[in-house]
């Protein structure tokens, strides 16, 4: 695990409508109209995409989020891979870091 | 500068040439395509240098579209030459549809596309089926190009002359005896290719566009056998495909995914052209 991660850091994505966002069987393409770049992701970027909506947050507001729709076990290990996943997709442009 | 101008599928051309023998070639093998009313590209056969107009003959391909390094060739390749050249313009240029360096055949309305690297053994296998015929029997739609349309998701037919390699030349001039061939060029930077013409019930067709059905990926040289294939990997390898996937932005992506979501793919191994050809009747009577 990436000591690095901020657990606190809120992320802001894109809206919806600048990504279209389609499940394949074993992973999930995402088209970035911004950039015009595919994006091949697996579980659970898209339900972190999803949870997020346009809202800023961090790992555990998503985490909460998300434990609505499903099982995500340990809480600690849950934030600390959605908060792995947040840098992740900072890197790619598809959320940005947002100031609280 | 002598000229030739024919219409393949969705896409026309203009042949300009310095030499007049490969434009009386692709006259003879095309002689059942349309000629074209506008031009959409110009492929140009050129002198690699003005001495080798007339000392050793080579000829150098420029166009709309061209690759800065590419090598010359020999004159007596000059059919070659300019095959490449239209097949350029087409990966470079097209915008219309969604391209698949793959090849595909018709059936009932419905298309059979196969996929795969160089040597895959998808060129021959099309035009294998196409060469069949009848009334149920196959369509040639393309052995190169698939051209997806990006708003109905259909097929659209690119029948260009088929290019034969290597050992594929003597199995089609084995069960094609009657077909239209072009001159044997031997030693190409392919190996040895000959080209035939299409059947002409595919090239009169050309416009008739088909749902695609299936999707294969064979690979020649293999055990019999047949591997699933899921929408993902399916993707990623078509992507990579794909000449003008990134082009087309959105609408390419729209296609693709659609294409993959709907079109069920398998992976085929086989070993001669009768085995293939039953692996493929098989998974379209269970599949398409």
């Amino acid at each position: 695990m990436n000591g690095q991660t901020d657990m606190q850091a809120l992320y802001r994505a894109e809206t919806a409508d600048d990504r279209i966002v389609s499940a394949l069987d074993s992973m999930s393409v995402i088209y970035q109209r911004r950039s015009g770049i595919t994006h091949i992701v697996s579980d659970p970027v898209p339900q972190i995409l999803a949870a997020m909506g346009d809202v800023p947050m961090n790992a555990a507001q998503i985490a909460e989020k998300m434990a609505l729709h499903f099982d995500l076990g340990d809480e600690q290990e849950a934030q600390s891979i959605i908060a792995a996943r947040l840098a992740e997709l900072a890197e790619l442009g598809l959320v940005e870091r947002a100031n609280a | 500068m002598h000229e030739f101008r024919v219409q393949v599928g969705p896409a026309s051309f203009r042949i300009g040439s310095l030499w007049k023998a490969p434009l009386d070639q692709m006259r003879a093998l095309y002689a059942d395509y349309p000629e074209p009313e506008y031009i959409d590209y110009s492929v140009r056969l050129e002198a690699a240098s003005p001495l080798r107009r007339f000392i050793r003959p080579s000829v150098a391909i420029n166009g709309d579209y061209m690759l800065p390094d590419a090598a010359p060739l020999p004159l007596d390749q000059a059919l070659l030459a300019a095959e490449m050249g239209m097949n350029l313009q087409m990966a470079l240029g097209w915008r219309r549809q969604l391209i698949l360096h793959a090849s595909a055949v018709e059936r009932g309305g419905k298309a059979l596309i196969m996929t795969g690297a160089s040597g895959s053994g998808k060129s021959t296998l099309s035009a294998l089926l196409g060469q069949k015929g009848g009334d149920d029997g196959w369509r040639f739609m393309g052995d190169e190009f698939a051209l997806i349309d990006p708003d109905s998701g259909d097929a659209v037919p690119y029948p260009r002359l088929i290019s034969l390699k290597n050992e594929a030349i003597a199995a089609m001039q084995a069960s094609a005896a009657n077909g239209r061939f072009g001159p044997l060029m031997r030693g190409t930077p392919k190996g040895d290719i000959r080209h035939l013409a299409p059947q002409k019930s595919a090239i009169d067709n050309m416009h008739k566009r088909a749902k695609p059905a299936l999707l294969l990926f064979p690979r020649f040289g293999y055990e019999p056998a047949i591997r699933e294939m899921g929408a993902g990997e399916t993707f990623m390898r078509l992507t990579q495909a794909s000449t003008n996937y990134v082009a087309l932005g959105e609408a390419g992506f729209a296609a693709l995914t659609r294409f993959v979501q709907q079109v069920p793919a398998r992976a085929i191994d086989y070993q001669s052209g009768e085995e293939a050809e039953m692996l493929v009747n098989q998974l379209w009577d269970e599949l398409a």
